[in-house]
């Protein structure tokens, strides 16, 4: 593995490689010193073009504990608001001798487009509306500390499907795994072709989200952004909650015990309601110490020169 | 200077010499110390006429000049081109259109008609000095706003009445500005929908067209669809003429060809507007353009500098190269074609349908010596490198294509021999 663009450039096989890896790193967090040498003179950028506080920050942390040099940059602040093109910036960073480029941007395609112009192994932290394939990973990697193998379990995802590259990177990987996926979203939030797409790729789509829950192992929930409404996606905050949203009523449609995750940053009162955001069954915060384990293990596969 | 064409194959049918005096027409024998050019083997056809060019002079004189688009057309078997009006500043007035007409006249390769914008500065909004424009020296016929469409039903209909006075046409750009925005990047369907690239979805089109044959037949006016893509857009057209509605149609070589999930690597080369289809929508217009539903061939030839493309696909621009490409991509794709079809859609009703009497005439005495001379079965592996373009966004690089252009003439002058500029 020279790069990670896509849950589809990974196995099963990597897929369980990285999982074991960030269960030792895991681990780690729990250690009262957290840095580990392996990184120590690897030099990893975090090159964020839009907006982020978690992906970013966890991205940085594993670097420094994995004892990488960590440099953030934000471009929305940098050359690219003076007109520099997304190549010319890529290209100027890592001529400065990077190791590892962690890249999000808000153009879909743009970690690929990266990859093919540096030497440097590229971590896509979200293309646009395309992939955000550490999410997955962490998502899944949280998901089988509940529930064992993902074999055959029902994972709900729930939410706006066409602008979710969270989804997009979640339903390749949860299939990968064995699981079975239905994702539930009002049609207008459901992604052009995702009828043919579902056939192929094997999950389930579903306008009914009381009648999945029940049959859920596990619910994914997905940020809606409040502003979809102007571009008629759906006609209110509240119609919508009371279609798609994980209601104190809807937690009692679920089996005991189900884990419900939420990528954040959350809506509370919108996509999900307090009483689930903080339910004894709530992984949220499980996901982001998750998140950490995972890009530790993914920034030691790509950087620290050990095949996966 | 006098020419003789020996022994081409008229139309690929009859074998013959053709005779050219010194004043550029076709005449019926040899004319004294004329210059031969061998034309064995070789099939002639009128010359081609593009009715969608996009030449970036003025203003985007790094992506391609009248001068280098003169070449690429002349190299690509064309003696005529229709130069779109979306440049900078744009081609609304008179004086804009003149100065197109004259730096083509200057350049002497082909033919370069201006198109004339329909509204003023592409806004949608006002007209633009239609009227001015057709009554210059350049005689300007097209009107279009191209690169964005006439979305207002109101000055749509206006100015389809409007052109009437002179035998004018307005060339739509079908794009419904609610159903597939700025931001619209690529087919609207799976692929789109797992790339997470906004889509375009074929009914922005088909909506638009709807309307204008109605606007058409509402006005007594006559419509030209451009860059037809969707099988719902040929469905419509099919009906409209069969109701009588003045209504002709273009399809690009890219469409006939190039299908949507060229977009799987995010290649900005392969992003134009309208964009890609399915292979549906690609059988679907390549039927149309047999039946004669859609008319001709236009290239929307869309050069574009470097730095315009080498972005993040939703960021790059819109457009791909065409002139040089057209000809044998029509050969290639439209396998039951004769070449007086091909005459048909890449010439005679290109020139028709854009009133340039001395284009697309039949090559026979006293119709003026525009020739295209083309070798039928080479295969040529294209190289985007050794374009005469100023733009590299050649979507073709590195396919091999039947048919190729030797020998072009123009008025009687060899611009075009042996597959090389004179």
């Amino acid at each position: 593995m020279k790069h990670l663009l896509s849950i589809d450039d990974l196995d099963v096989a990597e897929i369980e490689a990285i999982f074991a890896t960030a269960a030792e790193m895991h681990d780690v967090q729990t250690r009262d010193v957290k840095k580990l040498p392996v990184l120590r003179g690897r030099t990893v950028v975090n090159m964020f073009f839009e907006d982020s506080t978690r992906t970013r920050s966890s991205f940085e942390i594993a670097g420094k504990w994995l004892s990488a040099d960590v440099i953030n940059i934000s471009a929305k602040g940098s050359s690219t608001s003076k007109g520099e093109s997304l190549r010319d910036t890529v290209l100027t960073v890592c001529a400065m001798g990077v190791d590892g480029l962690v890249i999000r941007h808000p153009a879909s395609g743009s970690a690929l487009q990266a990859s093919q112009w540096v030497d440097a192994a590229v971590v896509n932290a979200g293309d646009g509306q395309h992939e955000h394939p550490t999410q997955a990973l962490l998502d899944a990697y949280t998901l089988r500390r509940h529930l064992g193998s993902l074999r055959d379990r029902h994972v709900a995802v729930i939410g706006d499907l066409t602008h979710s590259r969270v989804f997009r990177s979640n339903v390749q990987c949860l299939t990968k795994l064995g699981a079975r996926v239905t994702v539930v979203a009002p049609p207008t939030l459901m992604p052009a072709g995702i009828v043919p797409w579902s056939r192929s790729a094997g999950f389930e789509t579903s306008y009914d989200m009381d009648e999945v829950l029940p049959r859920a192992d596990a619910v994914m929930m997905l940020r809606v952004q409040r502003e979809r409404m102007s571009g008629a996606f759906f006609p209110s905050a509240r119609e919508y909650t009371v279609g798609y949203g994980l209601t104190r009523n809807r937690l009692s449609l679920l089996k005991p015990d189900v884990p419900i995750c939420h990528p954040g940053p959350m809506n509370r009162g919108l996509e999900i309601a307090a009483d689930a955001a903080d339910a004894a069954q709530s992984v949220v915060l499980e996901q982001v110490s998750s998140g950490l384990a995972i890009r530790m293990a993914v920034l030691y596969h790509l950087l620290a020169g050990e095949e996966v | 200077m006098a020419l003789v064409i020996k022994g081409a194959s008229l139309l690929g049918e009859t074998t013959a010499d053709l005779y050219v005096d010194d004043a550029g027409r076709l005449v019926d024998s040899a004319p004294d110390g004329a210059d031969t050019l061998d034309a064995d083997g070789l099939v002639a056809l009128p010359g081609l006429v593009d009715l969608h060019t996009h030449l970036r002079e003025p203003g985007r004189e790094d992506a391609e000049t009248i001068l280098t688009g003169s070449q690429a057309a002349a190299l690509g078997g064309y003696t005529a081109v229709l130069a779109m009006a979306n440049t900078s500043p744009v081609t609304d007035t008179a004086e804009a259109a003149l100065r197109v007409w004259e730096l083509g006249r200057e350049a002497g390769l082909v033919h370069v008609q201006p198109i004339g914008a329909v509204t003023r500065g592409l806004g949608g909004e006002e007209l633009a000095e239609l009227g001015l424009m057709a009554r210059s020296r350049a005689q300007v016929r097209v009107f279009s706003d191209d690169g964005k469409c006439v979305h207002d039903a109101r000055v749509m209909r206006r100015a389809l009445e409007y052109v009437k006075a002179f035998d004018g046409v307005i060339s739509q750009h079908s794009q419904d500005p609610t159903l597939a925005g700025p931001s619209a990047c690529c087919h609207e369907g799976e692929i789109s929908g797992r790339l997470g690239l906004a889509g375009w979805p074929g009914i922005a089109e088909e909506v638009i067209v709807a309307r204008d044959v109605m606007l058409a037949r509402h006005t007594g006016s006559r419509v030209h669809v451009a860059h037809v893509t969707t099988g719902g857009s040929v469905e419509v057209i099919r009906w409209a003429k069969a109701q009588g509605i003045d209504v002709t149609a273009e399809v690009t070589p890219h469409h006939l060809m190039l299908t949507t999930d060229l977009l799987i690597g995010y290649d900005p080369t392969f992003k134009v507007n309208p964009p890609l289809r399915p292979d549906e929508d690609v059988q679907a217009l390549r039927a149309a353009l047999a039946d004669g539903t859609i008319d001709v061939v236009a290239t929307d030839h869309a050069p574009h500098a470097r730095h315009d493309k080498e972005h993040a696909f939703a960021d790059a621009a819109f457009g791909m190269l065409g002139l040089e490409t057209a000809l044998s991509v029509v050969r290639t794709v439209m396998e039951d074609f004769s070449w007086a079809d091909i005459a048909r859609v890449m010439s005679t009703t290109p020139a028709r349908i854009a009133g340039l009497s001395g284009q697309g005439q039949p090559l026979m005495t006293g119709s003026a010596a525009h020739v295209v001379l083309i070798d039928p079965d080479a295969q040529v592996t294209v190289d985007r490198d050794s374009s005469v373009s100023l733009s590299r966004n050649n979507p073709w690089h590195g396919r091999t294509l039947t048919g190729r252009v030797v020998h072009t003439v123009y008025g009687g002058r060899v611009t075009v021999r042996d597959g090389g500029l004179v």
